[in-house]
Protein backbone atom coordinates (compact mmCIF):
# COMPACT_ATOMS: atom_id res chain seq x y z
CA UNK A 1 0.00 0.00 0.00
CA UNK A 2 2.44 2.63 -1.20
CA UNK A 3 -0.26 5.29 -1.04
CA UNK A 4 -1.51 4.56 2.26
CA UNK A 5 0.11 6.15 4.99
CA UNK A 6 3.41 4.41 6.21
CA UNK A 7 2.35 2.57 9.65
CA UNK A 8 6.00 2.17 10.86
CA UNK A 9 6.65 6.10 10.35
CA UNK A 10 3.69 7.15 12.08
CA UNK A 11 3.24 4.75 14.64
CA UNK A 12 6.86 5.17 15.83
CA UNK A 13 6.25 9.21 15.86
CA UNK A 14 2.77 8.96 17.83
CA UNK A 15 3.73 6.98 20.62
CA UNK A 16 4.28 9.18 23.58
CA UNK A 17 8.45 8.88 24.96
CA UNK A 18 8.36 6.43 28.15
CA UNK A 19 11.78 7.31 29.75
CA UNK A 20 14.63 5.19 28.42
CA UNK A 21 15.04 2.07 29.68
CA UNK A 22 18.90 1.52 30.77
CA UNK A 23 20.32 -0.81 28.09
CA UNK A 24 24.19 -0.45 30.08
CA UNK A 25 23.02 -2.69 33.26
CA UNK A 26 23.48 -6.30 32.64
CA UNK A 27 22.95 -7.11 36.59
CA UNK A 28 19.93 -9.44 37.84
CA UNK A 29 17.34 -6.90 39.71
CA UNK A 30 15.27 -8.58 42.50
CA UNK A 31 13.52 -12.06 41.73
CA UNK A 32 10.08 -10.10 41.90
CA UNK A 33 11.23 -8.55 38.24
CA UNK A 34 7.22 -8.17 36.99
CA UNK A 35 8.50 -9.25 33.55
CA UNK A 36 10.41 -12.03 34.40
CA UNK A 37 13.24 -11.44 32.13
CA UNK A 38 16.74 -10.86 32.94
CA UNK A 39 17.42 -7.36 33.20
CA UNK A 40 20.03 -7.75 30.60
CA UNK A 41 17.13 -8.07 28.27
CA UNK A 42 15.02 -5.96 29.46
CA UNK A 43 16.64 -3.54 27.14
CA UNK A 44 16.31 -5.39 23.90
CA UNK A 45 12.96 -6.68 25.76
CA UNK A 46 11.26 -2.96 25.56
CA UNK A 47 12.68 -3.32 21.38
CA UNK A 48 11.27 -6.36 20.90
CA UNK A 49 7.65 -5.00 22.69
CA UNK A 50 7.64 -2.04 20.20
CA UNK A 51 8.42 -4.17 17.35
CA UNK A 52 5.89 -6.55 18.25
CA UNK A 53 3.28 -3.80 18.68
CA UNK A 54 4.35 -1.85 15.73
CA UNK A 55 3.88 -5.52 13.72
CA UNK A 56 0.85 -5.69 15.16
CA UNK A 57 -0.60 -2.30 13.91
CA UNK A 58 0.66 -2.50 10.56
CA UNK A 59 -1.17 -5.70 10.65
CA UNK A 60 -4.28 -4.28 11.22
CA UNK A 61 -4.01 -1.22 9.26
CA UNK A 62 -2.86 -3.56 5.81
CA UNK A 63 -6.18 -6.32 6.56
CA UNK A 64 -8.13 -2.76 6.92
CA UNK A 65 -8.96 -3.81 10.29
CA UNK A 66 -7.93 -0.40 11.18
CA UNK A 67 -7.68 2.81 9.45
CA UNK A 68 -5.71 6.41 9.97
CA UNK A 69 -8.62 7.20 12.71
CA UNK A 70 -6.69 5.01 14.89
CA UNK A 71 -3.70 6.56 15.10
CA UNK A 72 -5.59 9.90 15.67
CA UNK A 73 -6.54 8.82 19.16
CA UNK A 74 -3.17 7.91 19.43
CA UNK A 75 -1.69 10.92 18.86
CA UNK A 76 -4.24 12.47 21.29
CA UNK A 77 -2.90 10.45 24.47
CA UNK A 78 -0.06 11.93 26.44
CA UNK A 79 1.11 12.61 29.79
CA UNK A 80 -2.00 14.71 31.13
CA UNK A 81 -4.10 11.33 29.39
CA UNK A 82 -1.82 8.39 29.60
CA UNK A 83 -5.12 6.21 28.90
CA UNK A 84 -6.95 7.98 26.54
CA UNK A 85 -6.97 4.79 23.77
CA UNK A 86 -7.84 2.09 26.26
CA UNK A 87 -10.40 4.44 27.70
CA UNK A 88 -12.26 5.12 24.62
CA UNK A 89 -11.59 1.73 23.59
CA UNK A 90 -12.87 0.25 26.53
CA UNK A 91 -16.14 2.32 26.00
CA UNK A 92 -16.47 1.31 22.71
CA UNK A 93 -17.03 -2.23 23.35
CA UNK A 94 -19.40 -2.28 26.07
CA UNK A 95 -21.58 0.28 23.57
CA UNK A 96 -20.98 -1.95 20.36
CA UNK A 97 -21.46 -5.71 22.77
CA UNK A 98 -25.24 -3.88 23.39
CA UNK A 99 -25.33 -2.38 19.71
CA UNK A 100 -24.85 -6.25 18.74
CA UNK A 101 -27.20 -7.51 21.25
CA UNK A 102 -29.72 -5.19 20.31
CA UNK A 103 -29.44 -6.17 16.85
CA UNK A 104 -29.63 -9.71 16.67
CA UNK A 105 -32.74 -9.33 19.69
CA UNK A 106 -34.69 -7.65 16.76
CA UNK A 107 -33.56 -10.65 14.08
CA UNK A 108 -34.48 -13.33 16.64
CA UNK A 109 -38.20 -12.13 16.09
CA UNK A 110 -39.09 -14.47 13.20
CA UNK A 111 -42.60 -12.64 12.22
CA UNK A 112 -41.77 -8.59 12.05
CA UNK A 113 -38.66 -7.15 11.98
CA UNK A 114 -38.54 -3.64 13.21
CA UNK A 115 -36.16 -1.84 10.25
CA UNK A 116 -36.51 1.41 11.93
CA UNK A 117 -34.94 0.34 14.97
CA UNK A 118 -32.79 -2.07 13.24
CA UNK A 119 -30.81 1.24 11.33
CA UNK A 120 -31.00 3.30 14.43
CA UNK A 121 -28.85 0.94 15.87
CA UNK A 122 -27.14 -0.04 12.89
CA UNK A 123 -25.86 4.03 12.33
CA UNK A 124 -25.07 4.16 16.07
CA UNK A 125 -22.24 1.02 15.69
CA UNK A 126 -21.56 2.69 12.39
CA UNK A 127 -20.54 6.34 14.01
CA UNK A 128 -18.64 4.73 16.97
CA UNK A 129 -16.31 2.42 14.79
CA UNK A 130 -15.56 5.11 12.69
CA UNK A 131 -14.69 7.19 15.36
CA UNK A 132 -12.45 4.82 16.50
CA UNK A 133 -10.77 3.79 13.11
CA UNK A 134 -12.54 0.04 12.95
CA UNK A 135 -12.61 0.32 9.33
CA UNK A 136 -14.00 -3.16 8.90
CA UNK A 137 -16.70 -3.24 11.14
CA UNK A 138 -17.82 0.13 10.00
CA UNK A 139 -17.96 -1.22 6.26
CA UNK A 140 -20.24 -4.37 7.52
CA UNK A 141 -22.44 -1.77 9.48
CA UNK A 142 -23.05 -0.02 6.24
CA UNK A 143 -23.17 -3.31 3.84
CA UNK A 144 -25.59 -4.68 6.76
CA UNK A 145 -27.59 -0.82 6.47
CA UNK A 146 -28.07 -1.80 2.76
CA UNK A 147 -29.56 -5.14 3.07
CA UNK A 148 -32.11 -3.26 5.69
CA UNK A 149 -33.11 -1.22 3.57
CA UNK A 150 -34.04 -3.58 0.56
CA UNK A 151 -35.60 -5.77 3.11
CA UNK A 152 -33.25 -8.50 2.73
CA UNK A 153 -33.66 -11.17 5.07
CA UNK A 154 -30.98 -13.65 4.42
CA UNK A 155 -28.31 -10.90 3.76
CA UNK A 156 -29.05 -9.45 6.82
CA UNK A 157 -28.80 -12.16 8.94
CA UNK A 158 -25.29 -12.90 6.69
CA UNK A 159 -24.25 -9.83 7.39
CA UNK A 160 -25.23 -9.93 11.60
CA UNK A 161 -22.41 -13.05 11.58
CA UNK A 162 -19.97 -11.11 9.31
CA UNK A 163 -20.69 -8.50 11.89
CA UNK A 164 -20.12 -10.66 15.01
CA UNK A 165 -17.02 -11.91 13.77
CA UNK A 166 -15.67 -8.81 12.67
CA UNK A 167 -16.18 -7.30 15.94
CA UNK A 168 -14.70 -10.35 17.58
CA UNK A 169 -11.58 -10.20 15.60
CA UNK A 170 -11.29 -6.72 16.18
CA UNK A 171 -11.73 -7.01 19.92
CA UNK A 172 -9.14 -9.65 20.14
CA UNK A 173 -6.14 -8.08 18.21
CA UNK A 174 -7.00 -4.66 20.55
CA UNK A 175 -6.64 -6.59 23.55
CA UNK A 176 -3.33 -8.29 22.26
CA UNK A 177 -2.09 -4.59 21.34
CA UNK A 178 -2.90 -3.39 25.03
CA UNK A 179 -1.50 -5.94 26.26
CA UNK A 180 1.91 -5.69 24.67
CA UNK A 181 1.82 -1.89 25.83
CA UNK A 182 1.15 -3.10 29.19
CA UNK A 183 4.37 -5.20 29.52
CA UNK A 184 6.15 -2.02 27.51
CA UNK A 185 4.91 -0.04 30.76
CA UNK A 186 5.28 -2.35 33.29
CA UNK A 187 9.21 -3.10 31.74
CA UNK A 188 9.79 0.47 31.79
CA UNK A 189 8.48 0.98 35.73
CA UNK A 190 11.23 -1.56 37.00
CA UNK A 191 13.59 -0.28 39.51
CA UNK A 192 16.98 -0.87 39.45
CA UNK A 193 18.86 -0.90 42.55
CA UNK A 194 22.02 -0.06 42.61
CA UNK A 195 22.30 1.15 39.11
CA UNK A 196 22.42 4.68 38.37
CA UNK A 197 19.91 6.58 35.86
CA UNK A 198 21.49 8.11 33.15
CA UNK B 1 -15.64 23.90 35.80
CA UNK B 2 -14.53 27.69 36.55
CA UNK B 3 -15.50 31.21 35.08
CA UNK B 4 -14.03 31.37 31.99
CA UNK B 5 -10.47 33.77 31.84
CA UNK B 6 -9.97 35.85 28.92
CA UNK B 7 -7.56 33.89 27.63
CA UNK B 8 -9.16 30.71 27.85
CA UNK B 9 -12.48 29.77 25.25
CA UNK B 10 -15.65 27.06 26.39
CA UNK B 11 -16.99 25.53 23.94
CA UNK B 12 -19.94 23.38 24.66
CA UNK B 13 -20.34 20.20 22.69
CA UNK B 14 -23.22 17.94 22.46
CA UNK B 15 -23.35 14.62 20.98
CA UNK B 16 -25.81 11.36 22.07
CA UNK B 17 -22.58 9.64 21.26
CA UNK B 18 -20.61 8.81 24.52
CA UNK B 19 -17.82 8.37 22.51
CA UNK B 20 -17.86 10.72 19.86
CA UNK B 21 -18.26 13.24 23.33
CA UNK B 22 -15.03 11.65 24.98
CA UNK B 23 -13.44 12.34 21.63
CA UNK B 24 -14.70 15.66 20.85
CA UNK B 25 -13.99 16.54 24.51
CA UNK B 26 -10.47 15.30 24.20
CA UNK B 27 -9.72 16.96 21.03
CA UNK B 28 -11.27 20.42 22.76
CA UNK B 29 -9.10 20.34 25.64
CA UNK B 30 -5.82 19.62 23.66
CA UNK B 31 -6.45 22.83 21.49
CA UNK B 32 -6.62 24.38 24.78
CA UNK B 33 -10.37 24.97 25.35
CA UNK B 34 -12.36 24.98 28.39
CA UNK B 35 -15.00 22.12 27.60
CA UNK B 36 -18.52 21.10 28.61
CA UNK B 37 -20.02 18.24 26.99
CA UNK B 38 -23.63 16.82 27.04
CA UNK B 39 -25.84 14.92 25.47
CA UNK B 40 -29.27 16.06 23.97
CA UNK B 41 -30.28 19.68 22.60
CA UNK B 42 -32.40 20.31 25.43
CA UNK B 43 -29.72 19.43 28.13
CA UNK B 44 -27.89 22.34 26.31
CA UNK B 45 -30.74 24.74 26.29
CA UNK B 46 -30.76 24.13 29.87
CA UNK B 47 -27.11 24.51 30.57
CA UNK B 48 -27.66 27.89 28.35
CA UNK B 49 -30.46 29.10 30.74
CA UNK B 50 -32.77 28.81 27.60
CA UNK B 51 -35.96 26.95 28.66
CA UNK B 52 -37.06 24.88 25.37
CA UNK B 53 -40.74 26.02 25.98
CA UNK B 54 -39.89 29.59 26.78
CA UNK B 55 -41.32 31.93 24.19
CA UNK B 56 -38.52 33.84 22.62
CA UNK B 57 -39.41 37.47 22.40
CA UNK B 58 -36.45 40.61 21.80
CA UNK B 59 -38.81 42.60 23.61
CA UNK B 60 -39.90 40.87 26.82
CA UNK B 61 -37.01 39.81 29.27
CA UNK B 62 -36.61 36.09 29.45
CA UNK B 63 -38.96 34.25 31.57
CA UNK B 64 -36.19 32.19 33.26
CA UNK B 65 -33.50 34.62 34.30
CA UNK B 66 -30.07 33.67 32.86
CA UNK B 67 -28.70 32.34 35.59
CA UNK B 68 -25.26 31.30 33.60
CA UNK B 69 -24.16 34.86 32.98
CA UNK B 70 -20.87 33.88 34.58
CA UNK B 71 -19.98 30.60 32.61
CA UNK B 72 -19.74 32.14 29.52
CA UNK B 73 -19.94 30.06 26.48
CA UNK B 74 -17.82 30.95 23.15
CA UNK B 75 -18.89 28.31 21.12
CA UNK B 76 -21.32 25.29 20.58
CA UNK B 77 -20.39 22.79 18.90
CA UNK B 78 -23.41 20.34 18.17
CA UNK B 79 -23.90 16.56 16.32
CA UNK B 80 -27.16 16.91 13.72
CA UNK B 81 -28.14 13.05 14.11
CA UNK B 82 -29.65 13.06 17.41
CA UNK B 83 -32.74 11.73 18.86
CA UNK B 84 -35.67 14.15 19.58
CA UNK B 85 -33.77 17.81 19.15
CA UNK B 86 -31.65 17.56 16.25
CA UNK B 87 -28.80 19.79 15.74
CA UNK B 88 -30.54 21.84 13.14
CA UNK B 89 -33.20 22.53 15.87
CA UNK B 90 -31.21 23.19 18.35
CA UNK B 91 -29.23 25.59 15.62
CA UNK B 92 -32.65 27.24 14.95
CA UNK B 93 -33.73 27.88 18.58
CA UNK B 94 -30.30 29.25 19.23
CA UNK B 95 -30.38 31.81 16.28
CA UNK B 96 -34.05 32.49 17.42
CA UNK B 97 -33.01 33.48 21.02
CA UNK B 98 -31.70 36.68 21.54
CA UNK B 99 -29.34 36.28 24.10
CA UNK B 100 -27.67 32.95 22.70
CA UNK B 101 -27.76 33.73 18.91
CA UNK B 102 -24.16 35.44 18.73
CA UNK B 103 -23.13 32.57 20.00
CA UNK B 104 -21.04 30.88 16.90
CA UNK B 105 -22.57 27.12 16.30
CA UNK B 106 -20.89 24.63 14.33
CA UNK B 107 -22.92 21.17 13.02
CA UNK B 108 -21.11 17.75 12.73
CA UNK B 109 -22.20 15.38 11.19
CA UNK B 110 -21.32 11.65 9.80
CA UNK B 111 -23.11 11.85 6.58
CA UNK B 112 -22.31 13.69 3.60
CA UNK B 113 -25.45 14.95 2.57
CA UNK B 114 -25.08 18.51 0.77
CA UNK B 115 -28.39 19.60 1.45
CA UNK B 116 -27.95 19.26 4.68
CA UNK B 117 -24.92 20.81 5.09
CA UNK B 118 -26.69 24.34 3.27
CA UNK B 119 -29.34 23.91 4.94
CA UNK B 120 -27.50 24.38 8.33
CA UNK B 121 -25.13 27.01 6.59
CA UNK B 122 -27.78 29.30 5.57
CA UNK B 123 -29.39 28.65 8.89
CA UNK B 124 -26.24 30.16 10.83
CA UNK B 125 -24.22 27.48 11.20
CA UNK B 126 -20.12 28.91 10.89
CA UNK B 127 -19.31 25.47 10.36
CA UNK B 128 -19.71 22.13 8.97
CA UNK B 129 -17.44 19.01 10.12
CA UNK B 130 -17.59 15.29 9.05
CA UNK B 131 -16.97 12.65 11.43
CA UNK B 132 -14.49 11.55 12.57
CA UNK B 133 -13.90 15.06 13.87
CA UNK B 134 -9.89 15.75 13.46
CA UNK B 135 -7.53 18.29 15.41
CA UNK B 136 -7.46 19.76 12.42
CA UNK B 137 -10.84 20.94 12.21
CA UNK B 138 -10.76 21.97 15.47
CA UNK B 139 -8.58 24.37 14.73
CA UNK B 140 -10.24 26.27 12.80
CA UNK B 141 -12.64 26.97 15.78
CA UNK B 142 -10.55 29.91 17.51
CA UNK B 143 -11.26 32.44 14.69
CA UNK B 144 -14.95 32.19 14.87
CA UNK B 145 -14.66 32.45 18.62
CA UNK B 146 -12.15 35.65 18.37
CA UNK B 147 -14.45 37.24 15.93
CA UNK B 148 -17.20 37.51 18.37
CA UNK B 149 -14.92 38.82 20.99
CA UNK B 150 -13.73 41.28 18.84
CA UNK B 151 -17.41 42.04 17.82
CA UNK B 152 -18.63 42.32 21.56
CA UNK B 153 -15.49 44.54 22.63
CA UNK B 154 -16.27 46.76 20.24
CA UNK B 155 -20.04 47.22 21.06
CA UNK B 156 -19.15 47.20 24.37
CA UNK B 157 -17.02 50.41 23.52
CA UNK B 158 -19.62 51.70 21.83
CA UNK B 159 -22.22 51.74 24.62
CA UNK B 160 -19.50 53.31 26.68
CA UNK B 161 -18.89 56.06 24.76
CA UNK B 162 -22.59 56.43 24.47
CA UNK B 163 -22.97 56.76 27.70
CA UNK B 164 -20.07 59.01 28.58
CA UNK B 165 -21.54 61.19 25.58
CA UNK B 166 -25.00 61.11 27.40
CA UNK B 167 -23.19 62.24 30.88
CA UNK B 168 -21.61 65.53 28.76
CA UNK B 169 -24.70 66.44 27.33
CA UNK B 170 -26.49 66.30 30.66
CA UNK B 171 -23.76 68.59 31.81
CA UNK B 172 -23.97 70.85 29.06
CA UNK B 173 -28.07 71.40 28.86
CA UNK B 174 -27.98 70.36 25.19
CA UNK B 175 -31.09 68.10 24.19
CA UNK B 176 -30.34 64.28 24.05
CA UNK B 177 -31.62 62.93 20.76
CA UNK B 178 -33.62 60.22 21.28
CA UNK B 179 -32.99 56.49 19.96
CA UNK B 180 -35.30 56.81 16.91
CA UNK B 181 -34.51 59.86 16.19
CA UNK B 182 -30.50 59.70 16.45
CA UNK B 183 -31.20 58.23 12.59
CA UNK B 184 -32.29 61.48 11.40
CA UNK B 185 -29.28 62.93 14.06
CA UNK B 186 -26.92 60.66 11.82
CA UNK B 187 -28.45 61.90 8.83
CA UNK B 188 -27.84 65.04 9.49
CA UNK B 189 -24.80 64.86 10.77
CA UNK B 190 -23.70 63.14 7.32
CA UNK B 191 -25.45 65.86 5.65
CA UNK B 192 -23.52 68.52 7.59
CA UNK B 193 -20.62 66.99 6.80
CA UNK B 194 -21.26 67.37 3.24
CA UNK B 195 -22.05 70.81 3.65
CA UNK B 196 -18.68 71.08 5.24
CA UNK B 197 -19.97 73.09 7.45
CA UNK B 198 -19.76 72.22 11.20
CA UNK B 199 -22.36 74.20 13.84
CA UNK B 200 -21.86 74.37 17.47
CA UNK B 201 -25.30 72.31 17.23
CA UNK B 202 -24.03 69.14 14.99
CA UNK B 203 -20.86 69.15 16.24
CA UNK B 204 -22.57 68.05 19.66
CA UNK B 205 -24.42 65.13 17.59
CA UNK B 206 -21.18 64.37 15.66
CA UNK B 207 -19.64 63.58 18.91
CA UNK B 208 -22.60 60.84 19.28
CA UNK B 209 -21.25 58.89 16.47
CA UNK B 210 -18.97 56.17 18.02
CA UNK B 211 -16.48 55.71 15.18
CA UNK B 212 -15.14 59.08 14.02
CA UNK B 213 -14.84 61.88 15.58
CA UNK B 214 -13.76 65.48 14.51
CA UNK B 215 -12.96 66.84 17.32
Amino acid sequence: MENHLNPFIHISCSYPKRHQVNQCSYFWVNSKAKTGVPLCLLGFGAVRLRTDMNRLLSLLFHQGVLDEQFLQLQQLQDETSPNFVSEVVTIYFHESEKQLRNLRNLLLDREMWDYVKLIIHLNQLMGSSSSIGAKRVRNICAAFRGAVEQNNRSACMRALEVLEHEYCYLKNKLHELFQIEQQRVLGDAVRYPGVLHP
Amino acid sequence: MGVATDSQFHVLAVDDSIIDRKLIERLLKVSSFQVTTVESGCKALEFLGLHEDDEINANQPSVSPNNNQEVEVNLIITDYCMPGMTGYDLLKKLKKSSSLKDIPVVIMSSENVPSRISRCLEEGAEEFFLKPVRLSDVNKLKPHMMRTKVKEAHQQNDQEHIQERQEQNQEQNVETPEAESQQDANGNKRKSMEDGAITIQNKAQIQWWPICRFD
